[in-house]
């Protein structure tokens, strides 16, 4: 059994806690991050960010961060407004919305900022 | 011309050709018509255009001889009519025969009813040897008449909260023996490993060594708590598969109770009428539908006799489920991967092209009808994800059951391994990657910073299925 390694997930861990889609990989870098924004508006969705106080971050509706921006195909601006909120609600979990106007539903959707919390 | 129906026509008893009242080369089909493609197989000798006038005839209107009440109605509304015949590339012995059949031959709504026709008793024809259905154009006012999907996928996304992934599943192993808690802890398992949902096998319903009540509960408790520890949506397909209608609608009613997001259904096996009725409770009670289909290489694999899984896809989407298997192309089971790409986009997109080299005969329009998202499952394991994310796109529910199972330190570090595969694969490809052609290195990055795949790499690495598929496409000329 000494081979054997346990699977280290709690209740009462926080690391436990994750968030979907890219959440069981390390956290995106920068440059990681900015390929999954083009890949968004090379879909033609229309970018989105919502953000939430972790422990509330299974409810469906998180608070938007302003509207989504629609028809926006510059990187840095969805950079610059991820910070902006990021800033704005420091302890709070953000994620990255891709919306589809032709399917009726979310592209893709990626927590971009996890905020340290405890359980 | 013996036409039956002409005006001043007498009533004269005997057999008649077929080909006299069925076969009509230069009939444009309409819009409103029901049209089938059946690879016809006959006697030696025959006609082509005799035998295929016969299966029009057989499976509409005709019978073996005249009958005085023919001319008591409208005959040459009401038949199904053999309008064109095609070769079968690299086939001397068979031929394709298209079949139009006008509206009025069939009830709204019943898939059953289109189906006793289409494939009743013309394929006990002694004329033919063989019979295959091969495709069938369900007009709209048909499409719309039929229920579909309970929610479809985007409803299911939402549900769920899982966007811009396939999802991710894994059947319960073995089969059949374990005890209802030992079955919940599995689950419970792989849920908090990664999973999105667990999957009762297609056999699992009621036996003494795990009653259906016990399994619902224990699993419920393993679907609650995996959901509190990792805060993310979790479901287990419970099997409302039952000896008749009335056990079957008991055990759907407690699934609801537990309050759990999705129970499971075999259509072939409990019938498409008690199907469509499962549907349509599914729908009223806000409750995913998952199918699975077993029966159906019985019914679907033979590439010369019985009806082809694209039409049983299709049937599918009308009857109603979210969720179907769909074959994986890379797995243990059988399927040509154009013919599986050309299933799968029947499924689940709005308005799919006739695409011969994908076995699609017509074009099919489902108005707004839901698409039923496929589900690939069969002896996959982490190696096949690159190949199975390109394949299948976001739109489909993946599951490895050995393939999690299987793992070396259990179901959690199985599902972990595979969720982390899978995250990878999405990730590499929306960076505009090669998934197939980059698999390896795609998972090998993914293993440096994930012991759990870099082990399920290990363990799996030589496991492979090369046969070759007994259904082919045929699109090969000799």
């Amino acid at each position: 059994m000494s081979d054997v390694q346990d699977y280290n997930s709690r209740l009462s861990d926080p690391n436990s806690r994750k968030m979907e889609t890219f959440s069981y990989l390390p956290q995106l870098t920068d440059a990681e991050l900015r390929k999954q924004v083009e890949y968004i508006i090379a879909n033609g969705w229309n970018p989105g960010i919502e953000h939430t106080e972790p422990e509330h971050s299974m409810a469906n509706y998180w608070y938007m961060w302003k509207l989504p921006m629609f028809g926006e195909t510059d990187v840095d601006v969805i950079f610059t407004e991820i910070e902006l909120c990021k800033k704005a609600n420091p302890k709070n979990h953000v994620r990255l919305i891709g919306y589809d106007n032709f399917k009726q539903s979310q592209g893709t959707a990626m927590v971009v900022h996890r905020a340290e919390f405890s359980v | 011309m013996n036409d039956q129906t002409k005006p001043g026509k007498k009533y004269k008893a005997g057999v008649t050709d077929y080909r006299d009242n069925y076969w009509e080369p230069d009939y444009v089909p309409k819009d409103s018509d029901i049209l089938a493609c059946f690879k016809v197989t006959p006697q030696p000798g025959l006609p082509r255009e005799e035998v295929a006038a016969a299966v029009a005839a057989e499976s509409s209107t005709g019978t073996w001889t005249t009958v005085w009440t023919d001319l008591l109605t409208d005959l040459d509304y009401y038949k199904g009519r053999a309008y064109a015949i095609e070769d079968v590339p690299g086939d001397d012995e068979s031929y394709y025969a298209f079949i139009a059949y006008p509206m009025g031959l069939f009830e709204e709504g019943s898939v059953v009813n289109v189906f006793t026709s289409l494939v009743g008793n013309v394929f006990g024809f002694k004329a033919l040897r063989a019979l295959r259905l091969e495709d069938v154009r369900f007009p709209l006012w048909f499409v719309t008449g039929c229920a579909g999907p309970p929610h479809g996928i985007q409803v299911e996304r939402d549900k769920l909260n899982k966007y811009g992934r396939p999802l991710l599943g894994c059947t319960i192993k073995p089969k059949l023996g374990l005890s209802a808690k030992n079955y919940g802890r599995a689950c419970y398992e792989g849920l908090r490993g990664g999973l999105d949902f667990t999957k009762d096998d297609e056999n699992i319903n009621s036996q003494p060594f795990m009653r259906w009540r016990d399994r619902f509960q224990f699993v419920q408790e393993a679907i609650e708590k995996a959901q509190a520890e990792t805060g993310e949506v979790k479901g287990h397909y419970m099997n409302v598969t039952a000896p008749d209608v009335e056990e079957m609608f008991k055990r759907a009613e407690f699934a609801k109770e537990l309050g759990t997001p999705i129970i499971m259904s075999d259509y072939l096996t409990i019938g498409w009428a008690a199907q469509n009725s499962l549907s349509k409770w599914c729908r009223d009670n806000g409750i995913l539908l998952h199918v699975h289909r077993a029966m159906h290489g019985v019914i679907d694999r033979h590439p010369k006799h019985g009806i082809n899984f694209r039409v049983l896809a299709k049937m599918l989407r009308l009857l109603g489920g979210d969720h179907l298997h769909s074959g994986t192309v890379v797995g243990k089971l059988e399927g040509d991967r154009a013919a599986t790409l050309g299933w799968v986009d029947l499924m689940r997109e709005k308005f799919i092209k006739e695409d011969r080299s994908r076995g699609i005969f017509f074009d099919q329009d489902w108005g707004q009808m839901p698409g039923v998202m496929p589900v690939a499952s069969g002896g996959i394991h982490v190696w096949h994800m690159p190949a199975l994310v390109n394949i299948f796109g976001d739109d489909a529910c993946l599951q490895f059951g050995g393939g999690t199972l299987g793992h070396p330190w259990g179901n959690a570090a199985g599902a972990a391994a595979n969720r982390v595969a899978l995250e990878a694969c999405v990730k590499a490809r929306n960076e505009g990657r090669e998934l197939e052609k980059e698999g390896k290195d795609i998972l090998t990055a993914a293993a440096k910073h994930s012991p759990e795949l870099k082990i399920a790499m290990e363990t799996w690495k030589e496991i492979k299925f090369e046969f070759d598929t007994v259904d082919k496409l045929d699109v090969t000329h000799k």
